[in-house]
């Protein structure tokens, strides 16, 4: 974990994890995080943001106001190069206020805490049907094909009003979508297909309206507050973020409480929805999937940690090293179900911070919360050396889990 | 122990609601926060301050 960074070099983001630690962060984060709370960086085109890795400064910026999310504006630190012919953004995530705000406001209704209460038995009984499938079927079975995917894609399907039996094709397509590494011709074409679609779904719920948020778009298109261009990237941006990371965290989690015997016991033993719910927030925390970064830019000078951001510098907020600084968590590296780690940034901070997170709370708790006690003698199939873990990824996890019981 | 939110400022992140269903809830129509109990008693007070910690929007001033 110890690893010394030269301080007349800019070192490399994003670095490589360390080949037997694949839950923690790049032991570079750490020697960063050591030295400062703001170091310049170099990433792949060339240029030299910086990588805020404390907790307080990274929160401390994600909620100023002279910080941009806004992905067209110079200086954006992007975590990928772009096509040429789209480099246009995927809704309000990469938008500032008062865009931001009036998209994300059309859109909020359906994820309240309380709203999201009345869906978590419909979520066990999709939990519980999957783990019937799963032993009624031959092990040992990749996790993520079995449970982990279809858990949130069916959830999202219902609310937004995506017919589940087109997976295949969008699961594909946002896979490419969030792959770092994808060939930018390549991404392109995948969002194309995604927006067209989402765009083809709205059409269709502004002839035959639902109860679902997508035929709710479809009403504010007909009241003329959005465009039907706007309406399908919503669209896409709440079919990709509410599928893929909810699936990552519950097979990486997985994986980690396998790997975490002592942790996983506490689970298998346990109906307690308090210790439940602290769990989910720990492996939050631990795993934070989102390991690429928040990225922005500043609008203006900021004094910050003994350093000048200057208008227009780029910046990447590193929250996978946020949630292990030692100030704000004490003793980081561990996992540690019992802490109480609500205050993790596993979700950011600020106007952006997750739309989702009642939703992803909800469905981790559930399948934590039944897949172990369900399945106590739940094993990995192989070793951990042979585990694709996804190091191209924006978003952090495995491809493949292979399990038995 | 007295409470101020800022509906304007409210992203509907649901943080409030989560730590302490007693005192905040949210709109139906837009997620965003209604304060159910401005003056909450002392027991609730810790997660009272614990929601304020974690508002992302900063929309909740706790006033001792
Ligand atoms: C465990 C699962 C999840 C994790 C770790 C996660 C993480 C995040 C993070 C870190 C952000 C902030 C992006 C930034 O600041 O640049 C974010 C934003 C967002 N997430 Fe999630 N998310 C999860 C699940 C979901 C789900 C289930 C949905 C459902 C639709 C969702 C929808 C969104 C949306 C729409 C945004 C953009 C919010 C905005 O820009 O105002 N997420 N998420
Ligand atoms: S925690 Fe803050 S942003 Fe989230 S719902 Fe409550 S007041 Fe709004």
């Amino acid at each position: 974990m110890t690893e010394t960074v030269n301080p007349a070099e800019v070192p490399q983001f994003p670095g490589a994890r360390a080949a037997r630690c694949p839950f923690d962060p790049p032991p570079v984060l750490h020697a960063l995080q050591e030295q400062g709370p703001l170091a310049k960086v170099k990433v792949w085109d060339g240029s030299t943001p910086w990588l805020v890795t404390r907790y307080e400064e990274q929160r401390a910026l994600l909620a100023d106001p002279r910080v941009s999310a806004d992905v067209t504006r110079p200086g954006y630190p992007r975590s990928a190069p772009v096509a040429s012919r789209n480099g246009s953004a995927i809704s309000f995530i990469l938008m500032d206020d008062p865009e931001h705000a009036r998209l994300r406001r059309m859109v909020q209704a359906p994820f309240t805490v309380r709203r999201i209460e009345t869906l978590r038995p419909a979520v066990q009984k999709i939990v519980d049907g999957l783990i019937d499938d799963m032993l009624a079927g031959p092990s040992p079975v990749d996790l993520v094909e079995a449970f982990a995917l279809p858990v949130p894609s069916l959830v999202i399907c219902e609310l937004l009003g995506v017919p589940y039996a087109d997976h295949e094709f969008f699961q594909d397509n946002s896979k490419i979508l969030i792959r770092r590494e994808a060939d930018p011709e390549e991404r392109a074409a995948a969002f194309a297909q995604l927006v067209g679609y989402l765009d083809d779904l709205v059409g269709q719920k502004l002839d035959h309206p639902g109860e679902d948020l997508l035929s709710r778009l479809a009403e504010r298109i007909k009241a003329g507050e959005l465009t039907r261009p706007e309406a399908a990237r919503m669209g896409v941006l709440l079919l990709v973020a509410g599928h893929e990371t909810t699936a990552n965290m519950i097979a990486l989690g997985t994986l980690a409480l396998l790997e975490h015997p002592d942790q996983l016991d506490l689970l298998r033993r346990t109906d307690d929805p308090k210790l439940i719910a602290g769990a989910a927030e720990e492996l939050l925390r631990y795993l934070n999937i989102t390991h690429s970064g928040r990225r922005r830019v500043a609008l203006e000078d900021i004094e910050i940690g003994g350093q000048v951001i200057r208008a227009g510098d780029g910046l990447i907020l590193a929250n996978d090293i946020g949630n292990r600084d030692p100030a704000a968590f004490p003793d980081p590296d561990r996992l540690d179900l019992r802490r109480d780690a609500r205050r993790h940034v596993a979700f950011g901070f600020g106007v952006h911070q997750c739309l989702g997170q009642p939703l992803a709370r909800m469905e981790l708790q559930v399948a934590y919360g039944t897949l172990y006690r369900r399945v106590p003698t739940l094993r990995l199939a192989t070793e951990l050396e042979r585990i694709p873990f996804k190091h191209d990824g924006q978003v952090y996890g495995v491809y493949e889990l292979p399990v038995a019981w | 122990m007295k409470i101020v939110i800022d509906q304007d400022r409210c992203i509907a992140s649901g943080q409030c609601v989560s730590a302490v269903g007693e005192v905040f809830d949210q709109r139906d129509e837009d997620g965003v926060v209604v304060l159910l109990d401005p003056t909450p008693p002392a027991d609730l007070a810790a997660a009272v301050r614990q929601a304020a910690a974690v508002c992302p929007a900063r929309a909740i001033r706790v006033e001792e």
